[in-house]
């Protein structure tokens, strides 16, 4: 299930703002990803074009090849509705639907593929989902009630849970613990390892320490200078880049000497 | 919580207390109070004022209401009967028409088209109604003959509501050309309203739906409708209580009958209470102003009631899901 995938000489523009620059890199499958690097580099930028996010600002557009499974997601003809069925999104603030149940949240993005579902078909699906998102216990004897209701950290899993209930390629998280307390954000952490055996992962933090527990590669963006576009400076394995980063950049904001 | 109370009075709580006094939060508060009961008092007045004005008028001797009716029953049922029809058939042409405009101008038209028909759909608001009321009557109702021609050939046969399409008016000049005028003084505030709330959806939860893969369609039907359900009755509720209160239009469209009849294509129906009122106002005896104030109660009550009902049903839903 599980896919890789393939930035070749990708910019990214809000409007006529440069926002990202020539990115080039390859995320690889069942393998999880950390973009890091200072407020304003174009993590989230670049993370939302992975899966055409991007374009639903108005104005906003994509320069470049996002390969994933041989097939170029920016390639006129390719639906971005289909991309997004393919390649699932966790946001930074949790979004449950505020009017549906926990159940129709976990739901929601299952009802638009298959239509109707039958009664146990469904009831399944929201059990494993909520299982895979670490959540069923704590929800098991209210899913009817709303998802609003839950705590932060449950709202996010619940997210979690919403997406990978459509079974997706590839999952993009975009700082998911930032709002979360330290226990919410380790049973995030564990539920990550966990998916990686079905999905491919690609996170943005801004917790070093987040980065070199969860991820196998890891993608540092910087701005060359202030008003200039971000751009990626280093994308190694976690390991290496932590113990021996190749560009002194790198190295300097990992250790805290960043500008 | 133990609160020590003796200490209170010598401890250096100066610092603790609010440093500027609450005054402005208090003045603030009172007013947004103020402004709330006058709203209440004004429409206590109008109640008031309606009822012990009108209380008579249900219980006049029967020739003032004559010469049609002999009650006020009778004086008064088919005047409702043709306010609601009226604005029936305004709500079920405006309403789609409203939302469908406020949805492509909050998500589908590009910025550069979507700013100037709002512009142009809000300057329909500011067209007086008379002008509204010549326009139906001497050139919308005969554009529409062929289509009452139309409307009583291929409905006119069906059962039941084959009643409302019966034999058409040659003039044109009816309850359906009526409602269509109400429907089109209506739908500004229909869909400014509907625009806006459309417009507040959160950009979080449109992303949401967005990012699980549905189409704009099904965004809009995922987040879009249900957070802004409860301002989409608030803007029909309004689109009514402006149909129901229509006077100028209606009287100056509508030829006016007295016979009861469901037929919106007939060549005369009865009018609606406030255009009733309008057209006796200057003829009256004070027993016949008893009486129209006495409809103008029924019409209060009625509206109240629907929008009772209209937030009851909202409100049902929302407490189901809060449970
Ligand atoms: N909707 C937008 N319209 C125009 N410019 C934007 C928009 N969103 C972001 N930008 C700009 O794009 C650049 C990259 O922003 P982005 O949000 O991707 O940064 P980031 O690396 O995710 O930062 P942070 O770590 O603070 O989340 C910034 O200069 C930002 O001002
Ligand atoms: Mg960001």
């Amino acid at each position: 299930m599980a896919k890789s995938i393939d930035v070749s000489d990708v910019n990214i523009y809000y409007g006529d703002f440069l926002a990202v620059q020539g990115v080039n890199m390859t995320v690889r499958a069942g393998a999880v990803t950390a973009f890091i690097g200072p407020s304003g580099c174009g993590k989230s930028t670049f993370l939302r074009s992975l899966n055409r996010m991007h374009e639903v600002i108005p104005g906003a557009r994509v320069e470049g090849k996002i390969v994933v499974d041989g097939q170029d997601l920016y390639e006129p003809g390719v639906d971005p509705v289909a991309v997004r069925r393919q390649v699932g999104m966790v946001f930074q603030r949790p979004n449950p639907f505020p009017t549906m149940s926990i159940y129709d949240n976990v739901l929601a993005g299952l009802k638009l593929n298959a239509g109707k579902l039958k009664k146990n078909a469904a009831d399944e699906v929201v059990e494993k989902s909520l299982r895979g998102a670490n959540l069923w216990n704590e929800v098991k004897d209210r899913l009817n009630k709303p998802g609003m209701g839950l705590s932060g950290g449950q709202q996010q899993r619940l997210c979690i849970a919403r997406a990978i209930a459509v079974e997706p390629q590839i999952l993009l998280m975009d700082e998911p613990c930032s709002a979360l307390d330290p226990i919410s954000t380790s049973a995030i952490e564990d539920l990550i390892h966990e998916l990686k055996n079905d999905y491919t992962i690609v996170i943005v933090t801004h917790n070093m320490q987040q980065a070199a527990r969860v991820s196998d590669d890891t993608g540092f963006f910087n701005l060359k200078a202030t008003g200039e576009p971000g751009h990626l400076v280093e994308f190694n394995p976690t390991k290496k880049m932590f113990a021996n980063p190749d560009d002194p950049a790198t190295e300097a904001y990992i250790s805290g000497r960043f500008g | 919580m133990t609160a020590p109370t003796t200490e209170a009075e010598d401890a250096p709580a100066a610092s603790w207390a609010s440093v500027r006094g609450g005054a402005g939060d208090r003045i603030f508060s009172g007013a947004a109070l103020l402004a709330g009961l006058s709203i209440l008092a004004a429409l206590a007045g109008v109640f008031i004022f309606l009822a012990i004005k009108g209380v008579t008028g249900f219980t006049k001797p029967a020739e003032v209401y004559g010469p049609h009716a002999e009650s006020f029953v009778g004086y008064v049922v088919p005047l409702l009967v043709g306010t609601f029809t009226a604005s029936i058939i305004a709500l079920i042409i405006a309403v789609p028409l409203a939302f469908g405009i406020a949805l492509v101008i909050s998500h589908y038209a590009p910025r550069w088209i979507a700013a100037p028909v709002a512009y142009v759909i809000d300057l329909l608001a500011a067209v007086p109604s008379v002008v509204y009321g010549l326009w139906g009557a001497f050139y919308l109702a005969k554009k529409l003959v062929p289509m009452h021609q139309w409307l009583h050939d291929h409905l006119g046969p069906i059962p039941v509501i084959g009643h409302l399409f019966g034999e058409p008016s040659p003039a044109g000049r009816t309850l359906l050309t009526a409602g269509i005028v109400l429907a089109i003084m209506i739908l500004p505030i229909i869909t400014a309203i509907t625009r806006e709330v459309f417009s507040r959806t959160p950009r979080l939860h449109e992303e949401a739906a967005l990012a699980l893969g549905a189409t704009r369609w099904e965004m809009v039907r995922m987040t879009v409708f249900p957070y802004a359900r409860s301002g989409m009755v608030s803007a029909v509720m309004l689109g009514l209580g402006r149909a129901l209160g229509e006077t100028m239009a209606v009287t100056m469209v509508l030829s006016v009958g007295f016979d009861l009849s469901w037929n919106v294509l007939a060549t005369s129906s009865p009018t609606s209470i406030a255009a009733n009122i309008a057209l006796k106002y200057k003829e009256r005896s004070a027993d016949l102003l008893n009486v129209l104030v006495a409809t103008g109660l029924v019409l209060f009550l009625l509206t109240f009631l629907v929008n009772f009902l209209a937030r009851w049903i909202v409100g049902r839903s929302e407490r189901r899901m809060a449970r």
